[in-house]
């Protein structure tokens, strides 16, 4: 690839999608676009963007868009965002719920299904703690096609590979062939919705945990603040908002503030959090904390 | 600098893993059965073991099982990586005292992640 193919595709990427490559991603370009060029009968990057640059070329111009912002997934991904959960966030929930005994969590791109149920697994591993527990995970994702995947929650051995311990293999999927399905117990733990974040998303109702892990970077920044502000409405005042490594609401709005010492983990701001819910965000939390005692 | 054994009769494989392993800044020795694995590990003991299952002389399984008896055997970390992928395979692997378990066909990434995974190298290495 040239560097002034690289440049184009890097601007026409930013223009289409949000997508800010840095100047040193020829190998993502490649290793994504090139089997899509292939089964186009397209010869390589110079020819996929002569294409590109030629009139008429609307159905191309989607699934390099595509091709390039599908996000890779896969169990328990970056790891940090998982202990925190099992560490920081759940161990206050427990005791933040104990009246109402209930956890709503959402993850906001659920993507083929990794996430979800790492979580679940999670969930699962926390045993005794959680006993009789209403524990609710809600998994949206843009692809209908990416929720049929993460409602089927079979994986290939490759997919079981990255990032799952083999104990939880063991304990939580079954073997079918060369595949790996995991045990109806957890499936049965999520809710799949499709839905697009660009619209509305209150009918979901109001969360404790929201995981928005690794989309925002695909949004400019306005629409970027337009969602964290319409995310505030929708988690409880003691919540928890889970981003990306690279992700941050610094700088962007201040209806989220960032926990000290935990990567990627953020709290409503109360004063933000009352403001758009004037009836709920204070006085909920208090209620069950109150009740648990 | 931490250091991997790689025991796999294929020659192949022990030179792909050999390159994956340096990547991750191992120092690599190699053997291309259990015995001579043994050998190895009774002169001296690796951080780490990356075992294949059949081979001839002597299979991964029972080289474990003598590693594991070995002063110190105990401490070295133990990932299978072999075509063997059923649920019974594993869990004797597992039961036996291995620590992590890689189905093949595999490549950096999973080496990298299983690799993380026991602790032999940090989270953000394996993301790479």
């Amino acid at each position: 690839m040239t560097p002034t193919e690289y440049e184009y595709l890097r601007k026409f990427l930013r223009d289409h999608s949000g997508l800010d490559l840095s100047a040193d991603k020829q190998y993502l370009i490649e290793s994504r676009l090139l089997p899509l060029a292939r089964k186009a009968g397209i010869s390589g990057i110079g020819e996929l963007v002569q294409k590109l640059q030629g009139a008429g070329s609307g159905a191309l111009v989607t699934s390099v868009v595509e091709a390039m912002t599908t996000n890779e997934t896969f169990f328990f991904r970056d790891k940090v965002p998982f202990d925190h959960f099992r560490d920081t966030i759940m161990p206050e929930i427990i005791k933040a719920r104990a009246g109402r005994r209930s956890v709503r969590i959402w993850c906001a791109a659920g993507s083929t299904g990794q996430e979800p149920y790492s979580l679940a697994m999670s969930l699962k591993e926390m045993g005794a703690a959680l006993t009789g527990w209403r524990v609710e995970i809600i998994a949206t994702d843009l692809s209908q096609e990416v929720l049929e995947k993460a409602k089927a929650g079979i994986y290939s051995q490759f997919e079981v590979q990255r990032g799952l311990p083999i104990q939880m293999l063991m304990k939580y999927f079954k073997q079918t062939g060369e595949t790996w399905q995991i045990n109806p117990e957890l499936r049965a733990m999520i809710q799949h919705r499709q839905l697009n974040l660009l619209h509305d998303f209150a009918q979901l109702g109001t969360f404790d945990v929201i995981f928005c892990r690794n989309v925002l970077i695909y949004f400019d920044q306005d629409t970027k603040i337009n969602i964290f502000n319409r995310l505030a409405r929708q988690i409880e005042g003691d919540g928890f908002l889970v981003l990306g490594a690279a992700e941050t609401v610094v700088g962007l709005t201040d209806t989220f503030r960032p926990i000290p010492e935990r990567r990627g983990l953020y709290k409503p701001n109360d004063a933000r959090a009352a403001a758009a819910k004037p009836a709920l965000a204070g006085a909920a939390p208090r209620v069950a904390v109150m009740a648990g005692r | 600098m931490k250091t991997c054994l790689v025991v796999d009769d294929s020659s192949v494989v022990r030179k792909i893993a050999r390159r994956i392993l340096e990547g991750l800044e191992f120092e690599v020795t190699e053997a291309e059965d259990g015995s001579k694995a043994l050998e190895v590990c009774q002169h001296k003991l690796p951080d780490a073991v990356l075992l294949d299952w059949n081979m001839p002389v002597m299979d991964g399984f029972e080289f474990m099982g003598h590693m594991r008896r070995l002063p110190g055997g105990d401490q070295p970390k133990v990932v299978f990586c072999t075509t063997e992928n059923n649920v019974a395979h594993i869990a004797q692997a597992l039961s036996g005292g291995a620590n992590e378990y890689i189905m093949k066909p595999f490549d950096k990434d999973i080496i990298a992640d299983k690799f993380a995974e026991v602790g032999l190298i940090p989270v953000g290495q394996a993301m790479v």
